[in-house]
């Protein structure tokens, strides 16, 4: 393998690798909060399909991404009143909310299947610059604002669900409702948040896809990425450090695959479509049911309340 | 006698609440969904009464219908009969698709036998193809390898990539340079359709399956065992149930049923192997068993409901220009409305 499709290989790991840390960082968040969301794949879509469509209507890929952003923390929020206002059962109620995600961006994306869009302009770093190799890498290496900020944003989550007061408040929530309320903590109002905010960072995976990736909007274009997000929180034992590992090795299946392609390796492209999938359930067979030892006490259960 | 009746009675009382409750909801959903359409400049009106006069105003219309219950039926209950014993298969897409692939590979190999034996042959190797699949996630799970949602969510993407290989590589019909599929399956292995309609044999082995699925789990020594791991695996567990044995064999059966939705919709309904096989009735399969309370009528009371459903997101993909993932809103509404209503609803099991 030589150098430049190392480094694209490279590239495109850690591209293909942001979205799904972002997706993965929101699933970390909802479910330290008691709730599995099946519904990421559905949000991801919303967020791609309004990314590209905000970013065409005012020519803004910046705020394309914060339109994402906002659907998804809206999408979410129609599952959160769902699950924790009515108390329904969470995978029935994420799956529902992976088929309004369907729908939802099929209609918002129809005008603008085949528009092509800037996208976010990639930075490059300072410093990487100069030399005839060194142009080579700068082309390769430099990468969108979001791919820039999914490392700190994935420390950031860990920081605040590790080190501050809400954070303990929402694992509480997540491990035992009753006792965080008990404690003074409002298990429903955290839930809520929770939710939110992942929808935020779903939403922003999604137009991390559309916006900075494809540059381009096509329908169910996650292509399962949102199931693979869940996967991956698994697989990190809940914990949003791991989440970046889990991301990297992901992406880079993913982006060895595309860089094999784009070299023209005589293998099917069927085959290697597939190759993210099946490592995905490879990694989670190590461990086994031990890992479950790591995930939040009350997660799945429903908290039927006391307010 | 007078008992029997009593409770035949009771039994359709039971069933008509819950038809009155699927149809106000469906209703409630049908509102808001017009309410949305009319909001983007459509015409929710005009679609609706195009579909019941498409669906209900001739008999073709209402057999294009039962035609896609079949595969919405047998998917549910692929998705019901693990839910009995505590299992969420979500893999009823990729089952349908391995078993579609398993009966295609039967095709090419024997197409020159007769009907008759052909026939039972595809469509135990359908069963077979979506057993195999679903043996899969059900082998991780019984060894506590991985959690078998994800498992069987995963491999819905996987089946369809198979698919395509083959169809774009060794199996791909020499006539059809544009449009990749298999070669068109000899006239022996094309499932019997009734009455000048697409409705096929498959409706029988759906209909055969749901009064299996219901004889089994009511009037068997399975179905106690197996409610008894539903209600709690590890007392039936100490009770001397072999529970591993149980998920393992049921989710191979479980895959192997939408298998024959696979194996139905290629013998009978394409008439070929192609890549666009299901437009996600193993996932509707899914909502199908879930509404139904896992009940072998609910499913078929479910799976119509959902088939005019589908039929609303083919007018509107006609008549209106709007991409038929559209009707994905209104199942996602229908879906929020039970959900919303049914606070302490049953677990999707």
């Amino acid at each position: 393998m030589n150098a430049t499709l190392l480094a694209g290989a490279l590239a495109s790991s850690i591209l293909s690798g942001t979205s799904l840390l972002y997706a993965a960082l929101g699933e970390v968040i909802g479910q330290r909060a008691g709730i599995i969301n099946l519904g990421v794949e559905g949000i991801m879509l919303i967020g791609a399909a309004v990314g590209v469509a905000a970013t065409v209507l005012t020519g803004n890929a910046y705020l394309g991404v914060v339109a994402a952003a906002l659907a998804g923390t809206g999408g979410n929020l129609i599952f959160a009143y769902v699950v924790i206002g009515c108390r329904a059962n969470q995978l029935a109620a994420g799956l529902s909310l992976m088929f309004l995600g369907f729908g939802v961006s099929a209609v918002v994306g129809r005008p603008f299947v085949g528009a092509v869009i800037a996208g976010l302009p990639r930075l490059a770093v300072p410093g990487l610059g100069g030399g005839a190799a060194a142009g080579l890498g700068a082309r390769l290496l430099a990468f969108d604002i979001l791919a820039y900020l999914a490392v700190p944003t994935a420390i950031l989550v860990w920081w605040v669900l590790f080190r501050s007061g809400w954070g303990l408040g929402l694992r509480a929530v997540g491990e035992n409702p009753l006792a965080a309320y008990a404690a003074g903590r409002r298990p429903q109002r955290l839930q809520y948040q929770a939710l939110g905010l992942a929808g935020l960072f779903s939403g922003i995976a999604g137009a991390h896809m559309s916006v900075a990736l494809t540059r381009t909007w096509a329908e169910g274009m996650t292509g399962g990425r949102g199931f693979i997000a869940i996967a991956l929180v698994i697989f990190s034992r809940w914990s949003p450090l791991w989440a970046i590992a889990g991301a990297l090795l992901f992406g880079g299946a993913e982006g060895l695959q595309l860089q094999l392609q784009a070299a023209g390796a005589d293998v099917s492209p069927f085959l290697m479509n597939m190759i993210p999938y099946l490592l995905t359930l490879l990694v989670l067979v190590p461990g086994g049911w031990n890992r479950q030892s790591a995930a939040p006490a009350a997660l799945g259960r429903t908290f039927v309340g006391v307010e | 006698m007078q008992r029997d009746i009593a409770a035949i009675r009771r039994f359709a009382v039971m069933r008509a609440a819950m038809a009155l409750r699927a149809a106000l909801v469906t209703a409630t959903g049908l509102v808001v969904f017009a309410a949305l359409l009319t909001a983007a400049g459509k015409d929710p009106l005009r679609a609706y009464l195009g579909t019941l006069t498409y669906v209900f105003g001739n008999a073709y219309g209402f057999s294009e219908l039962l035609v896609r219950m079949i595969p919405l039926m047998l998917t549910a209950i692929a998705v019901a009969l693990p839910a009995r014993i505590g299992l969420i298969n979500v893999g009823g897409e990729g089952q349908l698709y391995m078993g579609a692939w398993l009966a295609t590979a039967g095709e090419l190999a024997l197409s020159d036998l007769p009907a008759i034996v052909l026939l039972p042959i595809l469509t135990v190797l359908g069963f077979i193809g979506g057993g195999l699949w679903a043996l899969i996630p059900g082998i991780l799970r019984a060894f506590r390898l991985v959690n078998e949602t994800i498992s069987t969510l995963l491999l819905n993407y996987v089946a369809p990539l198979i698919v395509s290989f083959f169809i774009f590589g060794p199996w791909r019909s020499p006539e059809s340079a544009s449009y990749p599929q298999s070669p068109a399956f000899v006239d022996a292995a094309r499932l019997p359709t009734f009455f000048h309609t697409r409705v096929n044999a498959g409706f029988v082995y759906a209909l055969a399956c749901l009064v299996l699925y219901w004889l089994v789990l009511t009037r068997t020594r399975w179905g106690l065992e197996m409610r008894a791991i539903g209600g709690n695996p590890e007392a039936a567990r100490r009770l001397g149930i072999p529970v591993l044995r149980y998920m393992v064999a049921v989710m191979f059966v479980a895959g192997g049923v939408a298998g024959l939705a696979g194996m139905a919709e290629v013998s009978a309904i394409q008439g070929r192997l192609v890549s666009e096989l299901s437009p996600g009735y193993g996932f509707i399969g899914f909502l199908v068993a879930w509404l139904a309370g896992n009940s072998a009528a609910g499913i078929v009371l479910m799976s119509f409901l959902f088939a005019v459903i589908s039929s609303i997101g083919d007018i509107l993909q006609i008549t209106q220009g709007l991409p038929f993932a559209v009707i994905n809103i209104l199942m996602a509404v229908i879906l929020f409305i039970v959900l919303a209503r049914r606070p302490y609803g049953r677990a999707a099991r």
